[in-house]
């Protein structure tokens, strides 16, 4: 998918270092829980929000259903609009397209709005090889990118980082890239909003070329939305003469009406709010008015892979919202990096392995990158299932299966080092297929239970590394019962209608 | 073939499962949401925006059409503002009783010039008392998007009751999705450093909102 998570270690690894991170957890922790509180009241403002989340559902099921039908009708209505529509099947395509475009206008420079879909293609990467300088204009964004680092965070991508550290980035790295940071910048927000203010401003005002993404793209009309709160969104889409948008094919929406939906769904899940400060929504281009130039490309780097799975085929409802990364218990401790991809937390862990299969050890350990406890489905505004989704991954990445990768079906193998785990599972199966054999095998283990490791040896090891192999009873359940009830007429099977 | 082909043909593999016959029809959308949260007087609505604007921190005012010149002049005075950008289509009299520097928004106007200005004026299309928001389509009376974009200072004039509404479904009912819009609901602001909410960051940092009625 990306070309920034070359030699990320597997989620386990990741994971270990950043939970031992104090600083970072304690960051995370005000962070999401904040969030996660302000949202459930802004939530239960809406007395129907159950339906909302039905008809966010359904409208995006039909679309996924749908989805060459609702591709075709918005090409020919944003070209209708003035824009010119290009594909790109895969980020190595889409990161030549923009380069092209952007080349063509002779301008070296450009002025970004967050995208999620450029980050996962390492857009800015591609363009800096052509020689052209992407800046990145969201707050959270250019203290990431100031900082060198990655984000971490869908919403808030410089969540893992607190005012200080934030002045410390501000002052060492703006003047490398232009306007510097303000003689003695405290780490008040306010001056630091400040500082981010006039150092952006004057790339503003002279940015030829903006890229952006888009939270919707409507097939009916042609209109794409961007949502944001700072008003760096409606700089990079009015201010410059080029506009270069790169949406994922998953976006579209059918009907203008079905934007009520979505932006009620929307802001009140993602930043808690009623709405957020700014919407921007054009179609194609306006005479006089914004950019006179704009290109649409629409990506698909492994969407449509993911859309072959029915079951994983739901993920692509996403609206990118993040509420299921503050309520996830793995996020909040291992923090978004942990996670390798754009997309951290739990939706990461089931679109990360389809957008980019699970080849890597990267990506066949984020399906376990959970506790399965629910809490993302119940918050998600779309209903995705990701529970589900994650155990569907988990059995593709032990038993390996039909999959569909670069357009082409294929059966891949079992992911390396799940063989112990497929052995004792199928001893398992086998064991308890057989009560005698089980029953022998759990008396065996009660009466030798003071010889047993607090770790499994071998092949058994990558079970116990990030699990506590629980202590086996003095007596197994059956025992139990034929010691104290064993007597006992109905002997437990039946119920006894009191 | 044309990577439009190569996705294309691939989304059409990918949902082999699907019937094709009955079209997008086939996926029902429950649209058994409410169109407004709540039966409201009109009056009552206009004091929910009003409300809703001010919980964004946007500075809201009420007057008569009568008062508007006055009270446009006085807001403008009270924040020093030397110049003023205005879209073609604002009522002259609006600004009759202002004596500071009026632009007319023009097409030449680079966005350097414009962030030299203090202020702007402008209509709106529409705003949503639920959310707090004020919707721009770039109308004769609010002018292209850059102009409440750049000058540091925004006051909007709503018209109740005509322009405001309930919900976000009655607003996107009475919008033109060919036309630029823009929504805003209450000034620039910024969660980005451990949450703590500061206003302004790139677009106006102060937004006021004169409730006019008739």
């Amino acid at each position: 998918m990306s070309v920034t998570d070359l030699g990320m270690p597997a989620f386990p690894a990741a994971a270990a270092r950043s939970t031992r991170d104090t600083r970072l957890r304690a960051n995370l922790r005000h962070a999401t829980h904040t969030i996660r509180d302000k949202r459930a009241r802004a939530v239960g403002e809406l007395g129907d929000w159950a339906q909302l989340r039905a008809a966010g559902r359904a409208v995006k099921d039909r679309t996924l259903r749908h989805l060459d039908h609702y591709l075709e009708r918005l090409e020919e209505a944003v070209t209708a609009a003035g824009g010119q529509v290009h594909w790109a099947a895969d980020a190595a395509e889409a990161n030549r397209i923009v380069t092209r475009l952007v080349r063509a206008t002779g301008e070296r420079e450009v002025v970004k709005v967050k995208s999620m879909a450029t980050q996962e293609i390492g857009l800015n990467e591609a363009l800096a090889e052509a020689g052209i300088s992407a800046y990145e204009t969201d707050l959270a964004e250019l203290i990431v990118q100031l900082g060198k680092d990655r984000p971490s965070h869908i919403l808030v991508p410089a969540i893992h980082r607190n005012r200080a550290e934030i002045r410390d980035i501000f002052r060492s790295e703006m003047g490398d890239w232009g306007r510097p940071a303000p003689d003695g910048l405290s780490d008040r927000p306010a001056e630091l909003a400040e500082a981010a203010r006039l150092h952006l401003r004057e790339k503003f005002l002279r940015a030829k070329v903006g890229i952006s993404g888009a939270n919707f793209m409507v097939a009916e009309t042609g209109t794409l939305v961007v949502v944001e709160s700072e008003g760096n969104g409606r700089m990079c889409l009015t201010l410059p003469e080029t506009l270069i948008s790169v949406v994922g094919i998953e976006k579209v929406v059918p009907t203008w009406q079905d934007l009520e939906v979505f932006l009620q769904l929307l802001p009140r899940s993602s930043t808690a709010e009623r709405m957020n400060p700014y919407t921007s929504m054009w179609t194609g281009t306006t005479d006089g008015d914004g950019p006179q130039t704009f290109h649409l490309v629409l990506l698909d780097n492994g969407r449509t892979d993911t859309l072959a799975d029915t079951v994983g085929r739901q993920a692509l409802r996403c609206i990118r919202c993040s509420a299921c990364l503050n309520v996830c218990p793995v996020y909040e401790r291992a923090g978004g990096h942990a996670y390798g991809s754009a997309y951290p937390g739990p939706i990461g862990a089931i679109l990360t392995p389809q957008l980019r299969g699970t080849a890597s050890e990267l990506d066949a350990s984020l399906p376990y990158a959970s506790s399965l406890c629910g809490a993302c489905y119940e918050v998600c505004p779309v209903a995705i299932d990701i529970p589900e989704v994650l155990v569907h991954l988990r059995e593709r990445v032990v038993e390996g299966g039909k999959v569909t990768r670069g357009g082409v079906k294929t059966v891949i193998r079992p992911a390396k080092g799940h063989a112990a785990e497929r052995a004792a599972m199928r001893a398992a199966g086998f064991a308890f297929g057989r009560p005698g054999l089980l029953r022998a095998g759990q008396r065996l283990a009660a009466r030798t239970r003071k010889l047993h490791p607090r770790r499994l040896p071998g092949p058994g090891r990558a079970w116990t590394d990030t699990r506590d192999l629980p202590p086996v009873p003095a007596e197994s359940f059956r025992d139990w019962w034929q010691r104290t009830r064993g007597g006992e007429q109905g002997g437990g099977r039946q119920e006894s209608g009191q | 073939m044309s990577s439009r082909d190569v996705v294309l043909a691939r989304v059409r593999r990918a949902l082999t499962d699907v019937p094709r016959a009955a079209g997008p029809e086939e996926t029902a959308v429950p649209r058994d949401y409410l169109r407004a949260h709540g039966d409201r007087s009109a009056e009552d609505t206009a004091r929910l925006l009003a409300e809703n604007l001010a919980d964004y921190r946007a500075v809201v005012h009420d007057t008569h059409a009568a008062g508007l010149p006055g009270l446009l002049a006085h807001l403008l005075g009270e924040r020093g503002s030397r110049s003023v950008v205005v879209p073609p289509g604002l009522p002259p009299e609006w600004l009759a009783d202002c004596d500071i520097e009026v632009v007319p928004d023009a097409p030449e106007t680079t966005p350097d010039a414009l962030d030299a200005i203090d202020s702007v004026v402008t209509g709106c299309a529409v705003a949503i008392a639920e959310t707090g928001t004020i919707v721009l389509d770039a109308g004769p009376d609010q002018g292209r998007r850059r102009i409440t974009l750049v000058p540091d200072h925004h006051i909007c004039v709503v018209r109740v009751p005509e322009q405001v509404v309930a919900s976000v479904p009655q607003a996107l009912a009475r919008l033109a999705p060919g036309h630029p819009l823009t929504w805003i609901s209450g000034p620039s602001a910024t969660s980005d450093i451990e949450l703590d909410r500061v206003e302004g960051v790139h677009g106006p940092r102060t937004l006021e909102v004169v409730l006019m009625t008739p």
